[in-house]
């Protein structure tokens, strides 16, 4: 059974009911289950859990040190184009904004990555808009297969694809996948995409499956808090993890937690999520998602990112840029979104050295790909 | 209603009972009786299946009991693939319950064989509950060609064990995408409460009822330690608290 019709069992609105009618008795018993269910991730999420922060923390960070050790994987976002057909309300590289466009050549293309290289990365991101005519899946295989060398492994954050598609890219070298639904809210979904391909809701939140379908090694989901309920956001993410993770044992999958940045176009988040709230919702998904990587990107700043760290954060982003060609021409005009740690690569492993953690630069290796 | 789900077939009881070992075929049909059960497995090599006098299957009766013949005594595939097919032959439903056992010892079940021969009957139309060894991994991988459960062994058939394969189980339970039945070393009304109680959807018992001093009353005692077990896992059982451990706030960045 394909995600989409487990999820349309589901009316959001009772999730947001049966999250809000948990109490902390049942609080206290998802925090002592030892494989808390979706019932008992309801607890972790729910209203009733913010007083018991420090305990979901303590239990995040544990279950967290004993699957991972103290090691943070590191990774680079290239971004290679940011023109895009799309109208995503929220988005630097909405259609509608006057941002200056721009598709990288291959030649470009290897001049970031080499930046990148020589600040140590061998995990890459590739990062496009959705514009079928600049940046196509021929393109991309070439950006890969360009890049091939230089990297241990490359994901990709790009439009969605069949599965012809994922293997097209796999077949190019691709090994990893970050695809954010944005919203699990349908009706939200089709208001905040107003026009362009990326209306198809369904579509979009198949493509994961398509992806473990062709082959993928790594799969990374998320929503984009800021738009709708955090933690029905947060529920439905938990619920796509595990179906993914029963369905497609094969894959590895990545959990991401992107809050909402100001970006060019000056859209303000509909349900801004306070760190509280966020805290609470990283560790509740680490209790439901032993084995799943958390990823945090330099959106957040270096406080908070410092201190999130040992609340289950497995990879880290750092030094990013997020308009093509920003690396080596410190060009930062058509980005998508602000960062807001601005700090080196250098200098963010030296602060997890300095706490204990070791920063992980290579993890995979392209001979798996022979 | 809680019913057990096999294949598009609802099921009242989830407790499979096997029909070998009995002292008698009295003794046989007691322990079924008193068990609740609605699935026997019959090892083919046992019966006679074009003979409807066959001193087992006169026994049973088709209208009350789904019969679930079994490949035991097959050493590979395709000795398991041609029993599956002769029982089908001979009228019995497509339902087999697939037992590679090239071990003659311990009985114990063969990964790469099972694997090979649930492909074959899957694609030849066949609702295949294949045994295993409690190994997740392989749950996974006949769950992907299609088998309409797992059951995996909670110790070496016969031995009365109990639920030995613990770990390996709950992980089978809590990935599974089809039912898991807990089949073969099950010794007491207690084991099948254990696995019940872990959230296995059913078991297959046959020994224990077998070489019970009364096996009539056995059944009944095992039809309840599966319906106490069921119930327990859908009641929610109380947890067992992790032990406090202090450390340095994690939160404290919070408050400040």
């Amino acid at each position: 059974m394909s995600f989409q019709k487990i999820l349309a069992k589901y009316d959001l609105a009772e999730i947001e009911a049966r999250i809000k009618a948990k109490r902390p008795a049942d609080v206290e018993t998802a925090l002592s289950t030892v494989h808390p269910g979706l019932d008992d991730f309801m607890a972790l999420l729910s209203p009733a859990a913010a007083a018991y922060l420090e305990p979901l923390a303590q239990r995040a960070h544990r279950l967290t040190v004993q699957r991972f050790g103290k090691t943070i994987l590191m990774y680079a976002p290239l971004y290679l184009s940011n023109e895009c057909t799309n109208g995503c309300r929220y988005c630097g590289f909405n259609a509608s904004n006057t941002v200056p466009r721009r598709t990288l050549t291959m030649e470009e293309i290897e001049n970031e990555a080499r930046v990148l290289f020589e600040r140590g990365f061998r995990h890459l991101l590739l990062v496009t808009g959705e514009a079928p005519k600049a940046a196509d899946t021929d393109y991309l295989a070439a950006a890969v297969a360009r890049l091939r060398p230089l990297f241990s492994s490359i994901s990709i954050e790009v439009y969605p694809m069949t599965e012809a598609g994922y293997r097209q890219v796999i077949a190019a070298g691709v090994d990893g996948l970050t695809i954010y639904q944005e919203t699990y809210d349908r009706t939200l979904y089709a208001e905040m995409h107003p026009f362009g391909k990326k209306r198809d809701f369904t579509f979009r939140l198949g493509a994961p499956e398509h992806a473990a379908a062709a082959g993928m090694r790594r799969i990374g989901i998320g929503a984009l808090l800021g738009l709708g309920k955090s933690r029905i956001e947060a529920f439905c993410t938990g619920l796509h993890a595990l179906h993914l993770a029963r369905h497609y044992w094969r894959t590895h999958l990545t959990v991401s937690f992107p809050r909402m940045r100001p970006a060019d176009g000056g859209f303000q988040p509909l349900n801004p999520v306070s760190d509280r709230d966020f805290v609470q919702l990283i560790c509740a998904l680490r209790l439901l998602l032993p084995d799943a990587g958390l990823v945090l990107s330099t959106r957040e700043s270096a406080q908070l990112r410092d201190n999130l760290l040992p609340l289950g954060i497995t990879q880290m982003s750092a030094g990013s840029c997020t308009s093509p060609g920003g690396y080596a021409e410190k060009d930062e005009s058509g980005r998508q979104f602000v960062i807001d740690d601005d700090r080196t690569p250098a200098e963010v492993a030296a602060m997890l050295r300095r706490r204990g953690y070791d920063p992980v630069w290579k993890d995979w290796d392209s001979a798996f790909h022979q | 209603m809680d019913n057990l789900i096999i294949a598009n077939r609802s099921f009242r009881s989830r407790l499979m009972v096997g029909t070998g070992k009995f002292s008698s075929n009295a003794a046989m049909v007691a322990a079924m009786e008193g068990s609740g059960c609605e699935i026997v497995t019959v090892a083919l090599r046992r019966v006679d299946v074009d003979n409807p006098h066959d001193s087992i299957l006169a026994h049973i009766d088709r209208e009350k009991y789904l019969l679930l013949p079994n490949t035991s005594g097959a050493r590979d595939a395709d000795e398991a693939v041609r029993l599956a097919r002769l029982a089908r032959a001979a009228g019995c439903e497509p339902w087999i319950k697939l037992e590679v056992t090239p071990d003659p010892f311990y009985l114990l079940p063969d990964p790469i064989e099972t694997l090979k021969a649930a492909e074959i009957l899957v694609k030849d139309g066949f609702v295949v509950l294949p045994y295993i060894n409690a190994d997740p991994v392989l749950a996974k991988r006949l769950q992907e060609v299609g088998t309409a459960t797992v059951m995996p062994l909670g110790a070496p058939i016969g031995t009365n064990k109990g639920v030995r394969t613990r770990d390996s189980i709950a992980i089978i339970i809590e990935q599974a995408i089809v039912p898991v039945v807990v089949d073969a070393g099950l010794g007491a009304p207690s084991h099948a409460a254990e696995a019940m109680e872990m959230g296995a959807d059913a078991v297959l018992v046959n020994t224990a009822l077998a070489v019970a001093r009364d096996p009539g009353p056995m059944g009944a005692a095992f039809r309840k330690g599966v319906e106490a077990g069921r119930e327990a896992y859908l009641a929610g059982l109380g947890r067992q608290q992790d032990r406090a451990e202090a450390s340095s706030p994690l939160t404290g960045f919070l408050h400040n």
